[in-house]
């Protein structure tokens, strides 16, 4: 509906300023707002991205990058929906597993050369191969492309990939069995193309300004560590005509308290508000401060394994800690963002997925509490003989308010006694990795707007699956929604699952807190991955 | 004296090798490594990284190749977080940024440091005198992590004269805000050492002896009692300078000038081992160095010390 509007509006608006002559500059052409002068976008991010090659990157921060250096095969709309990229269209064979992708004929990299099919058939070798050892090998296996596995580990050549290229603008690709979402996963930055020849003639230095090739909407022209990236309009960009953002800077700002102040200096264009900060912010700053849902869940996990305590053994305990947190405390008065109260682990936000009604959910607090009081003392724990655990997390101002809300009421509420714990982050991430912990803090980002991405973690083979739940029935309905039309069934009953043996307390979902220039306009707020494309901003004059 | 100097470098390598090889094992004992994350790489693909960095080898291995590799190329290896760069890359990109404002707040802790210093032991008692030492005390109590903050919060949002952090190829209203967080303690310690140690030698005999000779008030202050009276202050100088030119990890992160200081936490927070053993070996290196020049300066300034 207002989608419709809008275009109709700049249809008028286009047509009356192309009659007057005026169109040019200074008016978006589809909305028909004045632009701002100055089409910089800046915006701060927290620590240095690891590369600007797109098959070495491993952070967010320099995948937001790569989007806007380079371009894949799909990209992604404002509400996450594919858009074509570099590819047009794809068919796909009636067993599903090859596809053949059809590649537009005026893509070009910023030196002008076309992007062919090729260059795709390079990055993806390049991708799974020993040789440059990227720690994104394992997306090339995830893809399932043909003979990835193999490939990573040796024992096969990165020419013998299943992909190669029909001619210069048709692609194929084969998989090693049906994968419903793999289109989706080509918006990825670890498969967009990359120069064979900048790379074979600069090697590892061919990311730097003065060498890279890129084939995306901009082109880096300046790099300093651990300051700023500055991208420009890559006019050989072959919809560079509808770009309307000239400039695209990034400012390394470690602390996001600093990052606040020179947001409000004027500094930068879009920065994170700091836990707690919302509410003062949003009443000064109304136009400013926005915040939306974003696809990650914050929850502690039991340490199921033989080395976890016996007590956690125990659903009733399990269960009574799960009840007995208020998480409407945490979101409402400790971090003041908008976040959700989480009972399931997956986020409301995931695309496709209808959160399934989990018993506790529909409780009142109350209830809630009564229950857990009845569960721990039927498992044996009273006052006189408390539950006394270990909880670990990584070191943060954030998450020890959390803890320490949570731990007051299990206090309050149960009687529990914890001892809270933090680490420094590589140890965290070691002890928990290594099941030496009781309770430890965790938390999940969707790879991409699919349940599975998060409820695969409760696959007993996982390896992320730290506190070592072992479900068969869980394992079994995983392996089937990967080749089901419609796997909502399965994700339904595995949250049920997860809600009776609470192998993780979930506790919130996360939202995206920010303070954005309230001249920059079209931030794809209903985008739950958040990959935003600078091509698609713009800026409207004050 | 040539000979001292020899002897101080030919002491200085094995200082130097065993700061390697403690660093070396005190960083592989940490827990965790350049690649645990959050999400667990698989075997294979750690396997395949392992092997590219050499960290499959034994640790005796990879010591001796990395000891190997400073002294036939001077190479100090590849950054494992930041894949685009080396570590020669990272320090002589990040080192100049952290010796220009470094040297720039050095030199303002000695001269105004010094200035209020004389002047308070010159007049004490007076006016004079307090103000340098209030001032010099309130710079003090004000460590940068609180200077900092406060400095941006007038000169960045309120008055809007200076930006509130980055570095911009050293501009000069980049520099003015990291240079005064920086010194400004440094200066008040150069302050009080200068005025006691002043002090001190204006009392002593032969100055008096000076005085009564009828000597120029001038030649006196400048001649005879200026250069014994820095001694005390050199030796705090020397380390102090090389702490400001390698950086400080505040005003790196809190500026984020790009400087080897926020290199130098970052990488130890990452396990870095490459980027945290090349800025340990700069920072002992420099370290060792300026602890050479003071004593020798020391023998130039005191006739008394020989070596």
């Amino acid at each position: 509906m207002k989608f419709s509007k809008s275009s109709l509006l700049a249809s008028v608006v286009g047509t009356a300023l192309l009659s007057t002559s005026a169109f040019a500059a200074g008016v978006h052409p589809e909305t028909g707002e004045k632009l701002a002068d100055d089409q910089t976008f800046t915006y701060r991010i927290l620590d240095e991205h690891s590369s600007f090659d797109p098959q070495v990157n491993e952070d967010v921060s320099g995948s937001e990058i790569s989007r806007n250096l380079f371009e894949g095969l799909y990209s992604q709309d404002n509400l996450g929906n594919l858009v074509p990229g570099v590819a047009l269209s794809h068919t796909v064979s009636d067993d599903n597993l090859t596809y053949t992708f059809k590649l537009r004929d005026n893509a070009k990299w910023s030196d002008g050369k076309p992007v062919t099919a090729g260059d795709f058939v390079y990055a993806w070798r390049r991708l799974a191969s020993p040789e440059l050892a990227s720690p994104y090998q394992w997306y090339a296996e995830l893809m399932s492309v043909e003979n990835a596995d193999a490939i990573v580990k040796g024992d096969m050549k990165p020419e013998e990939l299943g992909i190669k290229a029909i001619d210069d603008h048709t692609l194929e690709v084969k998989l090693t069995k049906p994968l419903p979402y793999f289109t989706a996963m080509t918006t990825h930055s670890s498969t967009f193309p990359s120069p064979k020849w900048a790379i074979e003639a600069h090697g590892a230095e061919w990311t730097k300004p003065e060498n890279i090739v890129s084939n995306g909407a901009y082109k880096l022209v300046k790099h300093v560590p651990q300051e700023t990236a500055i991208m420009e309009r890559n006019t050989n960009y072959w919809d560079n005509e509808s770009t309307i953002i000239d400039k695209v800077e990034t400012l390394v700002i470690n602390d996001e308290n600093i990052a606040l102040t020179r947001y409000l200096a004027g500094e930068t264009d879009r920065t994170e508000v700091p836990a707690g900060q919302f509410p003062r912010l949003k009443k000064e700053y109304p136009d400013q401060a926005v915040v939306f849902p974003r696809l990650c869940s914050y929850y502690y996990t039991f340490n199921l394994s033989d080395s976890g305590p016996e007590e956690f053994k125990d659903v009733r305990v399990r269960k009574a800690l799960a009840y007995a947190l208020d998480r409407r405390v945490i979101t409402d008065a400790v971090l003041q963002g908008g976040q959700f109260p989480a009972y399931t682990f997956t986020p409301a936000v995931t695309a496709g997925f209808e959160v399934p009604k989990v018993d506790f959910a529909g409780w009142s607090q109350q209830e809630r509490d009564a229950k857990a009081k009845e569960l721990l003392e039927a498992a044996g724990f009273t006052k006189d003989n408390p539950l006394e655990f270990d909880l670990v997390y990584n070191t943060s101002e954030g998450h020890k308010k959390i803890a320490i809300a949570m731990t007051q009421m299990w206090k309050q509420k149960l009687g529990v006694k914890v001892n809270m714990n933090n680490m420094e982050w590589k140890t965290f991430l070691n002890e928990r990795g290594n099941q030496n912990f009781e309770l430890a803090r965790g938390a999940w980002c969707g790879d991409y707007n699919e349940a599975s991405t998060f409820l695969d973690l409760m696959d007993s083979e996982s390896g992320y699956n730290d506190g070592k739940f072992v479900n068969a029935e869980v394992d079994e309905l995983l392996s089937g929604a990967k080749s089901t039309a419609n796997p909502q069934p399965n994700y339904t009953r595995i949250e049920e699952i997860m809600s009776a043996e609470m192998p993780v307390i979930p506790i919130y979902h996360y939202t995206n807190v920010y303070m954005m220039n309230a001249q920059l306009k079209n931030w794809p707020i209903k985008n739950a991955e958040q990959n935003w494309y600078a091509k698609n901003l713009y800026k409207v004059a004050k | 004296m040539l000979s001292y100097i020899l002897r101080r470098v030919a002491i200085a390598i094995p200082t130097l090798l065993l700061l390697i090889i403690i660093s070396f094992l005190l960083m592989h004992a940490a827990p965790g490594g350049p690649f645990t994350s959050e999400r667990p790489l698989p075997p294979a693909v750690l396997a395949n990284i392992e092997a590219k960095y050499g960290l499959n080898n034994p640790i005796y291995v990879q010591i001796v190749n990395y000891i190997g590799g400073i002294i036939t190329e001077f190479d100090f290896g590849p950054s494992f977080k930041y894949k685009d760069r080396s570590v020669n890359d990272i320090i002589a990109h990040g080192f100049p940024v952290t010796l220009t404002y470094g040297f720039l707040s050095f030199a303002v802790a000695v001269i105004v440091g010094g200035a209020l210093g004389i002047a308070a032991a010159l007049k004490q008692n007076s006016w004079l005198d307090y103000f340098a030492v209030g001032v010099s005390i309130g710079a003090q109590v004000l460590p940068n992590f609180v200077m900092a903050p406060i400095l941006v919060l007038v000169f960045t949002l309120w008055l809007g004269w200076l930006p509130g952090g980055g570095w911009n190829d050293g501009q000069w209203n980049h520099l003015i805000l990291p240079v005064i967080a920086l010194s400004t303690s440094y200066m008040a310690s150069v302050a009080r050492l200068t005025r006691s140690s002043m002090l001190e030698v204006l009392h002593t005999n032969f100055i008096r002896t000076a005085m009564a000779k009828g000597l120029p008030y001038k030649v006196i202050i400048f001649k005879h009692a200026l250069k014994p009276a820095l001694l005390p202050v050199m030796s705090y100088l020397g380390p102090a300078f090389v702490s400001m030119i390698t950086g400080s990890v505040i005003i790196d992160m809190y500026f984020s000038t790009g400087g080897i200081g926020q290199f130098y936490v970052n990488s130890a927070l990452n396990r870095d081992y490459a980027v945290m053993m090349g800025i340990t070996i700069l920072i002992g290196g420099l370290t060792i160095l300026f602890n050479l020049i003071v004593d020798i300066l020391y023998a130039w300034v005191d006739p008394k010390i020989r070596y």
